[in-house]
């Protein structure tokens, strides 16, 4: 423990004394800080920056650092020394935490007069190298000694990593929503009010409904749930009847089914609306043919509700499928032939028996598809055509909008935010538990009781033709793509692919001409980066909530889940509104778009690892620890080894969903770090469909190249294993 | 730490709570070196428990713990000179047996060659010579198990810990694994605690048996002193069968007591709890059963009989209640619904608190 802290305080030093405190303007990799570090007021390391530039309020590190080496080297008690340095990193924290948020850019927001008098009239830039080695460094020297001075049985590496992802979660989750919280409750003329908030939140431009008497246009909370209950009822008929005839019949095309689960997933949120555009917008095909044929106008119909519906029925039925198949699994046999014993028939069993108990899996369903469909923000804003809004595409148009309205936003991303967060809650208490303890349970032999007539029909009927229309609307994108103007022109052609990832030989070399390929490197950069640390914090924290005991475990695990159900707008707009200043001032780089990729997609990471570990055998760790292994070696020689599969899907899904998000990125892009997503979404906004489309057919069969090499690695590594048992004597 | 107090285990008033739950009230307990104790007790009493607070799994809500002398109560599990085996095994399975055996000398960093090698040993002392390159899977259960021994050996721990080792294996793969355990356990001179529900299996590995109930000791010592001298009607019942038979001492004194049973007063030359009710304690043996009448002996009917070949067990209803006998006499077995007459040596019992 000693050797820890000593090397975290060398840490802290080193940050304190030799980097540059603030972010510097050069960028911090070329070094140009290196001369003006002890008195440029920009570029200087905090310790001189405090005391020989007068900015005294950036010098608590040093009597911190200092108390520390003190105690390391003249405490004798270990219990002693672990607590003083415990009490003395927790006040160099809550020091630097407190001057970075108290002196803004242009001087002191609160505590104007003590930190006017330590030199913080001028205001400063937002962190840097400097002092995040330093916050880094006392954080971990805070957590060690805890580790060393409590009853607790976890180690330092156990409670650094509590002490890290606690302190990642509240700076990337908690901060920026309350920031959203705040600025929803600033009045116009300043100061916060609740009146103010009351009002706005309330008002009939947000919850009307003209719409229920045709009248007008719904206001766009109103739409959202409207929206959203059709969707989620009608992803939820869908699934079951997928499930039913998936789990219930023998079916011949299973795998087929099979792909509609995955395809979603790879697909780019808004790549179902611009198909849907192609087949039933002003010049789509399927309008023209029913205009030709029976000679009606061509109608916008498409742009509204009844687009965007068809779009998130098309997008999220597949969650609900993947739900549903569980839990119509789920049902124990047993139960089915008990019922058919008692001389129930077909038709009586499905619906005394199978149906009740599936009953908590459809709220589930339900639930899921009526979140989704409130967070959706790429097929609205694709389908939606300016005059039906839902709050999703609203927050967007209200922040990039020709009048900003910081505080408006605010309110708007409140109601998305309590009507997720609700529906959440809902999920979580009702049927969230059930339905998973029904999927966990013990195998059962036994036959699932055939489907009777009726209810096969019905399933048949609702379910095969549902799958013709989606295999339509997918072919959509690989036509739309290499037409060169669909409606108007329908010749065949590649300019699209050239104009987008054209390379061209010049002189030089190669030159990758294309408008695209400066956001698809980027994206690609970003993903592959983002997976990574997505896959660590994830399981990270799953490896916590399995494995190990500590105090406000529960409200750990609630808020890691928490962040699930904020709407990717939302939190959008709540890094812009949270990181757009110093302290924490990070828009326009890449580093917000990774890190909002790693707190949005954390939540899955944290499932699967949960779901995974708890399948090993807890003696596992144990074993390894009284054998003399820490707890880092432990999770590095036995736990990650028996993790693959989890580890696999998580860097998969979060490579993915890194690629294909585009709410919460969208506000986060700027001219230097573009991502595919919001490229396209430009493209469509200008209405050049076939570059859009063409971009998203090369992002789809990125993602499926990406996923098939992973799991070919993976692959590998088990084979590898198989060798060797083969091998035995 | 001096030689004496290697691998010495001590508790001084060690207190564990599970939120509400307490698992353990206030264990005061001191564990020579080289010896086998074994923690006994029914399900839920808390033997796990105090296993996992000498390893370090567990800490302890007040107490202190002392492992050879030195004062471990804060000391996290990894640093702990201890090593357990686990009721499951806890081998790695995808690490191959010598992997396995050589994991925690390769986690303090020994060189691998060194690590190896030294696995290799232990294997061969607990005959698995051969089977390094194997996966935990490929391995009987009763191989597994002495894979475990092997892999917590190796780092010539001060103190080994077993929870439960036979709990998976089939009942004639226990007794030979016991007393492999056993031996291995005189050869290292190693300190060993052992948990067990098994009182069999306790009685036949110990040097000394704690017996645990409810969280608490209910009595310690050798295994014969478990057994001749029970100190409560819990301890006679759980240490080899025993009839307890309620009686009422009338006089207490230094080894005699006198006491009313079923109507007769007996001179008894043991010593008793106290005047007033308490329980005398009959081994099924220890009765001695006739079809002619004994002289101070009591009536009884069999009401059940059992021929088990090597013995014959019967239940009697007599005047001391429904009493299990055992008996080596099977040439002529006694007819269910016969009269009996039931006698046993007063040297022989023993007397209980009620
Ligand atoms: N992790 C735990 N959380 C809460 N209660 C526990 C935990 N582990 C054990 N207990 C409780 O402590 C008591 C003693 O358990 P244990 O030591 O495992 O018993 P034994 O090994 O003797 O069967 C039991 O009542 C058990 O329910
Ligand atoms: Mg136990």
């Amino acid at each position: 423990m000693q050797r820890t802290t000593w090397l975290w305080l060398l840490v802290g030093l080193v940050g304190y004394c030799l980097v540059p405190w603030y972010m510097t303007e050069g960028g911090f990799w070329r070094f140009g800080w290196l001369s003006g570090i002890a008195a440029d007021a920009d570029t200087g390391a905090g310790i001189w920056l405090a005391f020989l530039h007068g900015r005294l309020y950036l010098g608590a590190p040093l009597p911190v650092l200092a108390g520390v080496a003190a105690a390391l080297l003249l405490l004798a008690d270990p219990l002693r020394r672990a607590r003083a340095i415990v009490a003395l990193s927790a006040a160099g924290l809550g020091l630097v935490m407190l001057q970075g948020f108290a002196v803004g850019m242009n001087g002191p927001r609160f505590l104007t007069g003590l930190f006017g008098a330590l030199g913080g009239a001028e205001g400063q830039a937002g962190f840097g190298a400097g002092a995040t080695l330093t916050l880094f460094s006392l954080l971990f020297m805070l957590t060690t000694s805890l580790s060393a001075a409590g009853r607790s049985t976890g180690d330092a590496f156990v409670t650094g990593l509590i002490g890290l992802i606690v302190a990642l979660v509240a700076l990337f989750v908690f901060f920026p929503v309350s920031t959203v919280l705040v600025n929803a409750f600033r009045a116009p003329q300043g100061g916060l009010s609740l009146g103010h908030f009351l009002s706005e939140f309330f008002s009939a431009d947000l919850w009307g409904l003209s719409c229920l008497t045709f009248t007008d246009q719904c206001g766009p909370a109103i739409n959202s749930v409207l929206l959203a209950t059709m969707t989620g009822a009608t992803t939820t008929l869908l699934g079951l009847a997928f499930a039913l005839i998936f789990t219930r019949t023998n079916f011949r095309a299973k795998k087929l089914l099979r792909l509609l689960t995955v395809i979603p997933i790879i697909t780019p949120p808004f790549v179902i609306g611009l198909a849907l555009i192609l087949l039933f917008g002003r010049t789509g095909t399927v309008t023209a043919i029913v205009s030709y044929l029976f000679d009606v106008p061509k109608t916008r119909w498409i742009y509204g509700f009844g687009g965007v519906y068809l779009a998130q029925v098309l997008s999220f039925t597949p969650i609900a499928f993947l739900v549903l198949i569980g839990v119509v699994e789920g049902i124990s046999p047993s139960m089915e032939e008990a019922s058919q014993t008692l001389d129930a028939d077909a038709w009586q069993t499905f619906r005394r028996v199978s149906f009740p108990l599936m009953r908590p899996g459809l709220a589930n369903a339900f639930l899921l598809g009526f979140i989704e469909s409130l967070a959706d923000f790429g097929n609205p804003l694709v389908l939606g055509g300016g005059n039906y809004n839902v709050l999703s595409t609203e927050i967007y148009f209200s922040i990039v909008g020709t009048i900003a309205d910081p505080s408006r936003t605010a309110v708007l991303s409140i109601a998305l935010l309590s009507l997720t967060l609700g529906a959440f809650l809902l999920q979580r208490r009702w049927v969230g538990k059930k339905s998973y303890a029904t999927v966990t349970g013990k195998a059962d032999s036994g036959r699932h009781a055939a489907l009777s007539r009726g209810v096969k029909i019905a399933a048949y009927a609702t379910a095969l033709p549902w799958a013709a229309f989606t295999a339509v609307v997918y072919s959509m994108i690989a036509f739309g793509s290499v037409v060169k103007l669909w409606g108007y022109d329908n010749t065949f052609t590649l300019a699209h692919y050239i104009r987008a990832f054209g390379i061209k030989h010049t002189a030089h070399g190669w030159r990758f001409k294309g408008v695209a390929w400066d956001s698809y490197f980027t994206t690609l950069q970003i993903a592959t980066i983002a997976a990574p640390l997505t896959a660590l914090v994830g399981l990270g924290t799953a490896y916590l909530l399995v494995r190990q005991r500590f105090w406000g475990k529960e409200a750990f695990e609630f808020s890691t889940m928490l962040s699930f159900a904020i709407p990717g707008t939302v939190i959008g707009v709540s890094y812009i509104l949270a990181f757009n200043f110093p302290p924490i001032e990070l828009t326009g780089t890449s580093i917000i778009l990774i890190i909002v990729f790693v707190f949005r997609n954390m939540p899955v990471g944290v499932r699967g690892g949960i779901a995974a570990m708890s399948q090993l055998d807890k003696s596992l760790d144990e074993a390894s620890i009284t054998l003399g292994a820490n707890s880092f070696t432990t999770v590095r020689r036995v736990i990650r080894p028996l993790m693959g599969p989890a580890i696999l899907a998580a860097l998969t899904y979060s490579f993915v969903r890194a690629i294909t998000s585009v709410s919460a990125v969208i506000f986060l892009v700027s001219a230097k770090h573009n991502m595919a997503t919001s490229f396209i979404v430009g493209r469509v906004e200008n209405g050049e469909f076939g570059i859009a489309i063409a971009y998203s057919a090369v992002l789809i069969f990125t993602m499926l190249a990406a996923i098939v090499l992973l799991q070919l690695l993976v692959g590998k590594r088990t084979l590898r294993r198989t060798d060797r048992v083969a091998g035995a004597p | 730490m001096n030689e004496s107090t290697r691998g010495s285990v001590v508790f001084r008033e060690v207190v564990k709570k599970y939120g509400q739950v307490t698992a353990l009230k206030c264990l005061n307990l001191s564990i020579e070196p080289g010896r086998l104790v074994t923690l006994l007790g029914p399900s839920g009493c808390g033997k796990t428990t105090t296993l996992r607070l000498i390893a370090g799994l567990e800490a302890a809500t007040s107490g202190a713990i002392l492992i050879g002398g030195e004062d471990v109560t804060h000391l996290s599990a990894t640093y702990r000179k201890v090593s357990m085996v686990f009721q499951s095994y806890a081998l790695f399975p995808h690490m191959s047996v010598l992997e396995n055996v050589a994991y925690g000398l390769t986690v303090k960093n020994m060189p691998r060659r060194e690590a190896h090698e030294k696995a290799e040993a232990g294997l061969e002392l607990v005959g698995l010579k051969g089977f390094g390159a194997r996966l935990p899977s490929e391995l009987s259960g009763g191989q597994q198990q002495r894979v475990a021994v092997a892999r917590a050996i190796v780092l010539e721990p001060e103190v080994l810990l077993l929870d439960e080792p036979l709990s998976n294996l089939d009942a004639k793969l226990r007794r030979h694994v016991r007393e492999e355990i056993r031996q291995i356990q005189q050869d290292l001179g190693l300190t060993a605690v052992y948990v067990t529900h098994d009182q069999e299996e306790a009685m036949a590995v110990s040097d000394r048996i704690i017996v645990m109930k409810n969280a608490e000791i209910a009595q310690e010592g050798s295994p014969r002193d478990l057994y001749e001298r029970p100190g409560s009607a819990f301890i006679a019942d759980f240490i080899g069968d025993a009839n307890l038979v309620d009686c009422e001492v009338l006089a207490a004194g230094e080894g005699e007591s006198e006491i009313a049973l079923a109507g007769a007063r007996l001179t008894l030359p043991t010593g008793a709890p106290g005047t007033g009710a308490a329980k005398l304690v009959l081994r099924p043996h220890q009765i001695r059963l006739s079809r002619e009448k004994i002289a101070g002996g009591f009536e009884g009917v069999v009401s059940y009989g059992a021929y088990l070949g090597n013995q014959t067990q019967y239940t009697i209803d007599s005047a001391l209640g429904e009493l299990f006998v055992v008996t080596g006499e099977t040439g002529q077995p006694i007819a269910t619904g016969s009269n009996v007459w039931i006698g046993f040596e007063p040297g022989e019992a023993r007397l209980v608190s009620a």
